[in-house]
């Protein structure tokens, strides 16, 4: 192969040269350039090995349906298997030929990316003839429009085919087009822009390629979520390659691309050209390349040729060969030649070889429409045997074809096929509108006069032309050659009695590459279908699923990447924790204070502090994710009568009951406490990750079982900062917060809420204790969140108040027994098993969950009840999630009775212990048993669950 | 992504609702007066038809109000939504209309002139 960069011509810009590397060499580009004509442009004709066999890899295409020249892009971020056909060029480009398979980057993407969505009444997908009509007529008619194509500019073929519109070169009818496009508010046209997938209701995502063609703050590449109510694809087509021997070495390309690289790039990919064609869409680029000065002979496996384009390639010198086929193509790393074969061949004649000098073989099987969006919108297809190829069979409802996707044989068609294409879509508009819509049904819209070469009949049907003997084993007739997949292969599959395309697929990985079989998938079909003796269209052809092209994990992340990827909720406290050391843990989206470590203190250390400071003196939490649903309105009483297994509606005002939920089915779904302010108007605690799923439950049952109950349910877990002040001395500090409260025990008992002014704010005190020890929770507004804190934290100062985190929470919590619902259950625990049984209402006649404790199931002796455990050697920590076994010779697999479900150390009790789920627990009290973990088995002395402070007395004071 | 015609709210992406499994399912007047059989029966055991289905939806995400709707759980399209408290449109009058985008996805699963699958 010999290309070069002509002196003249293309619509590259010499004056602005573009340096690169490739394979480590460095090259001069122009902008304008595509990694691929630079390359080319450079006299570059090879790309890398194949990834099985290792065989050289060329350039094919001129676009995305390029099946072969992969690279590796290293600098500016490196990226694997991207298209040298896709790729603009830029300045500092860095890429090399991949042999086999890419390297993904090590560092992170530095690269922005985003998304946008957009409503349109007509998405128009592909901006060349077809498509610039069809938005030209619904533009006009006053339609929303959104037209886009993965092009850098519109136009489609008519850029680089040198075709005559209107008298003038098509681009220039192109860019006048555009210019018409964008003086329409309502019309959007995205350049560089891939429609990917098709979804339901007209949702169509595309990709936009933004910046990486230009030096720009602005994101690298953006999704665009299109919601559309009519589509038009004007996808084009993709050139069809002919199957021969060695058809894959470099140097082979399909016709319309050398005839891209001409027009657009100004290089001339070969000097001495072979054009292998079975149709007269090869004739353009014949007579292009000859023009160009290259030295050319068509191969056309026609016996017979128009009169026509014998005489212009008698004029443009180029020598014809009707009735030939290319048997096989010759050379090593590049092609040299081609053995020709009479076309087709007879047995009776055996058939003379001509052997002829080239360095760049062009070869057209015909043309593929590319309806992988109409396929993907379930739109059928059928083969069609005089164009051998797959086309649409009648459109669906909202989806509308032009140009060549719909098969419309040239490039008049295609333009009267967009103009009628978007006449259907505004119809349709219209029809699917109640009251007249914005746009008219039809707008003005000439055909244009057009002068072009391309027409898709006739065509002779050619997949693969036999190998001459000495190519024969191994074969080398490469029907993918992305996967080097051979003609061979596809027959050992039919042989081994695959008869369904899409077993032949997964049976040789044909069409399973980057380029999804693109332009080789009908040739598998019909090699297959003649394998079998059966027609094409009763084969059909595989899938075609989202994504049309590659799409990177980063952009479909778009922005929704790091601190970004999920909100994050932090409660009016928040920045005092961060001021003051504060590690945090995350529960849900909250951040939560985990423990506020002293210099030197580890997370033992810090917890063992704090612990001791709850339990002795006086110590707070910021409790304010606590989940807090305000439930109001004359039945209130009676809605969380069924909703809690206890009674509530019996609750006096200004107290507070624990209670339980649950599902029909008996097991437990939350807890929490029931505060009563007044006798239509309660507040509801729930654990904090379960504050949203216990609202939507209230609010499942009041509309569709209980309607006629009266009863509002807010949330107002952010509306309110909750501050548990915890310890023998918290009662001295609320009474210097709060003056005018009276907090004796006479005037304040355990479970009751009083309003009160605290540190000058209206709030309210429950006194509730999630610790066993003497505790208050203070409830202000949030706004004054922090502002209370600090009056806590200077009204406790003299009394050494501490603050804790979740971890002492969670200790302190769990040497009293109470359990966390989600960690220490798991949507198979009943309240009795959780030793609750005290809040199940044995009075009320029913209530959520009630009827399930009558199934005998939870009657079993083997149910699994929580209890605490003690390890024999209190140094020794219970691993979290251990198993418990009766043994310590442990074997498997052996009986399991449960497992850890909470683990801490504990300063009160001296020793490391555990929440478990055990079988038949409470009658294994004082048993022993073993905890095993992969990391340690630990002997537990199994004990009540409550392990601290069981009979309660500390709650006071 | 489908839109959902929320009763409400109009057409709405999917991700803003949540499925409440199948409609119609009313909690027992008087739980205590069933067998464990028929409590079961309510508890576990609900209908998995091929084609036209009533169900309950959440429009968590806009109104947050339940509504009932039939569906085809053949192609997904919503035939008719409607409030809690109306009566199950007739299930029958949706049968016979198979919508077409049911039709093109049922037939391109099977069909040998096409062989396309999903």
């Amino acid at each position: 192969m010999t290309a070069r960069r002509l002196a003249t011509g293309g619509t590259i810009d010499r004056s602005v040269p573009i340096p690169f590397t490739f394979g480590g060499v460095d090259y001069t580009g122009f902008a304008g350039d595509t990694l691929a004509s630079a390359l080319l442009g450079a006299g570059v004709g090879a790309f890398g090995s194949s990834v099985r066999l290792g065989r050289a890899r060329g350039i094919v295409s001129a676009g995305t349906e390029e099946s072969s020249a992969l690279v590796q892009v290293e600098a500016p971020f490196a990226e694997p298997m991207l298209l040298a056909t896709t790729i603009e060029l830029t300045p500092g480009l860095a890429a090399r030929g991949l042999t086999g398979q890419g390297r993904l980057a090590t560092e992170p993407d530095p690269g922005r990316y985003d998304a946008r969505h957009a409503h349109t009444e007509l998405l128009v997908v592909g901006a060349g003839a077809a498509g610039l009509s069809a938005a030209l007529v619904a533009a006009r008619a006053g339609a929303s429009v959104i037209l886009i194509d993965d092009d850098v500019t519109v136009g489609g073929s008519l850029l680089d085919y040198a075709e005559t519109v209107d008298g003038q070169p098509g681009a220039v009818w192109a860019a006048a087009a555009r210019a018409e496009l964008d003086t329409f508010p309502r019309v959007r046209v995205l350049t560089r822009t891939t429609a990917f997938g098709i979804y339901d209701d007209g949702f169509v995502l595309a990709i936009e390629h933004r910046s990486d063609h230009v030096t720009s703050t602005r994101s690298r590449q953006r999704i665009w979520r299109i919601r559309t109510q009519q589509i038009v694809l004007a996808t084009g087509g993709y050139e069809r390659p002919i199957v021969f021997a060695n058809n894959d070495l470099p140097g082979i390309m399909l016709a319309s691309a050398a005839q891209v690289y001409l027009e657009r790039f100004a290089v001339l990919a070969g000097e001495t050209v072979v054009v292998f064609t079975t149709n007269d869409t090869a004739y353009g680029p014949a007579f292009a390349l000859a023009a160009a000065g290259a030295s050319v002979t068509v191969v056309d496996t026609r016996p017979e040729i128009s009169a026509a384009l014998i005489s212009g390639c008698r004029t443009a010198g180029i020598t014809t060969k009707s009735g030939h086929a290319v048997q096989a193509a010759l050379g090593d790393s590049a092609v040299t030649g081609v053995q020709l074969t009479p076309w087709p061949g007879t047995t009776a004649e055996p058939p003379q070889e001509v052997t002829l000098p080239c360095d760049l073989l062009l070869v057209s099987g015909g043309w593929n429409p590319v309806l992988h969006l109409f396929s993907q919108a379930t739109g059928r297809l059928r083969f069609d045997e005089t164009l051998a190829t797959f086309v649409a069979t009648a459109a669906i409802p909202g989806v509308h074809l032009a140009g060549l996707a719909a098969a419309q044989a040239d490039l008049a068609a295609a333009f009267a096929g967009g103009a009628e294409a978007a006449r259907a879509a505004l119809t349709e508009l219209s029809a699917a509108r109640a009251e007249p819509g914005r746009h008219r049904t039809h707008s003005s819209f000439e055909i244009p006069t057009v002068v072009s070469h391309f027409a898709l009949h006739p065509i002779e049907q050619v997949w693969a032309i036999p190998a001459p003997t000495e190519f024969a084993d191994p074969d080398v007739r490469f029907v993918d050659v992305q996967r080097d997949v051979t003609v061979s292969e596809l027959l050992r599959a039919t042989g081994a009695g695959l008869s369904a395309m899409e077993h032949v697929k997964r049976y040789t990985t044909l069409g399973t590459a980057l380029d999804q079989g693109k332009t080789s998938g009908v040739i598998g079909s019909g090699i297959v279908a003649a394998a079998l003796g059966i027609a094409v269209t009763a084969l059909g052809t595989t899938t075609f699923r989202p994504p049309f092209t590659p799409v990177s994990f980063a952009v479909l992340a778009g922005a929704d990447r790091g601190e970004l990827f999920d909100p994050v909720r932090v409660t009016a406290i928040h920045d005092w924790h961060v001021a003051h050391g504060a590690l945090f843990e995350d529960v849900g989206q909250w951040k939560r204070p985990w423990y506020y470590p002293l210099a030197g203190e580890d997370l033992d250390a810090a917890v063992a502090r704090e612990c001791t400071a709850a339990r002795t003196t006086v110590a707070c939490l910021d409790g304010s994710t606590l989940g807090k649903i305000d439930v109001q309105g004359p039945d209130a009483g009676a809605f969380l009568d069924m909703l809690y297994t206890n009674l509530i509606s019996s609750l006096k005002v200004g107290s507070v009951r624990y209670g339980v939920m649950c599902s029909p089915d008996g097991m437990v779904k939350d807890d929490g406490t029931v505060i009563r302010l007044a006798d239509d108007h309660f507040i509801v605690t729930t654990t904090t990750g379960n504050a949203a799923s216990i609202l939507d439950w209230m609010e499942e049952w009041l509309q569709t079982e209980w309607p006629e109950l009266r009863v509002f349910a807010t949330s107002v877990t952010e509306h309110f900062v909750t501050i548990p002040l915890v310890g023998p001395l918290s009662r001295q500090v609320l009474a210097i917060l709060a003056p005018e409260l009276d907090v004796s025990l006479a005037a304040f008992p355990f479970m009751a809420t009083r309003a009160a002014t605290i540190a000058g704010i209206e709030g309210r005190v429950d006194r509730i204790s999630f610790s066993g020890e003497l505790a208050y929770e203070l409830n202000v507004p949030a706004w004054a969140g922090t502002a209370l804190w600090e009056a806590v934290m200077a009204a406790g100062e003299p009394f050494g108040i501490t603050p804790y985190g979740t971890e002492t929470m969670h200790v302190l919590r769990a040497e009293k027994g109470y359990p966390i619902i989600g960690q220490d259950t798991d949507g198979t625990v009943s309240p009795f098993d959780l030793g609750l049984g005290w809040a199940v209402s044995q009075k009320k006649v029913d209530f959520i969950g009630k009827r399930s404790f009558a199934r005998a199931v939870n009657d079993r002796a083997d149910r699994k009840e929580l209890v605490g455990l003690l390890p024999v050697d209190p140094t020794v920590a219970i691993p979290d999630g251990a198993q418990l076994v009766e043994s310590a010779d442990i074997t498997f697999p052996m009986p399991m009775f449960g497992h850890v479900s909470s683990a801490y150390r504990s300063v009160a009790l001296d020793s490391h212990f555990a929440l478990a789920l055990v079988k038949g627990g409470r009658a294994r009290i004082g048993q022993r048993m073993f905890a095993w973990s992969e990391e340690s088995l630990v002997e537990v002395t199994v004990a009540d669950a409550v392990l601290y402070d069981s009979e309660g007395a500390r709650k006071d004071g | 992504m489908q839109l959902i015609p929320c009763p409400n709210c109009g057409r709405r992406e999917e991700i803003e609702f949540h499925y409440g499994g199948q409609a119609h399912v009313p909690y027992p007047a008087e739980p205590a007066a069933l067998g464990d059989a028929e409590w079961a029966d309510y508890l576990f055991f609900r209908d998995n038809p091929k084609g036209p289905f009533a169900e309950r939806w959440y429009h968590s995400g806009g109104c947050r109000r339940w509504f009932n709707a039939v569906r085809d759980t053949r192609s997904y399209r919503f035939l008719a939504v409607y409030q809690p408290d109306a009566p199950r449109p007739d299930i029958a009058q949706f049968m016979a209309a198979a919508p077409p985008v049911a039709a093109d996805r049922a037939s391109a699963a099977s069909s040998a002139t096409n062989a396309v699958t999903r």
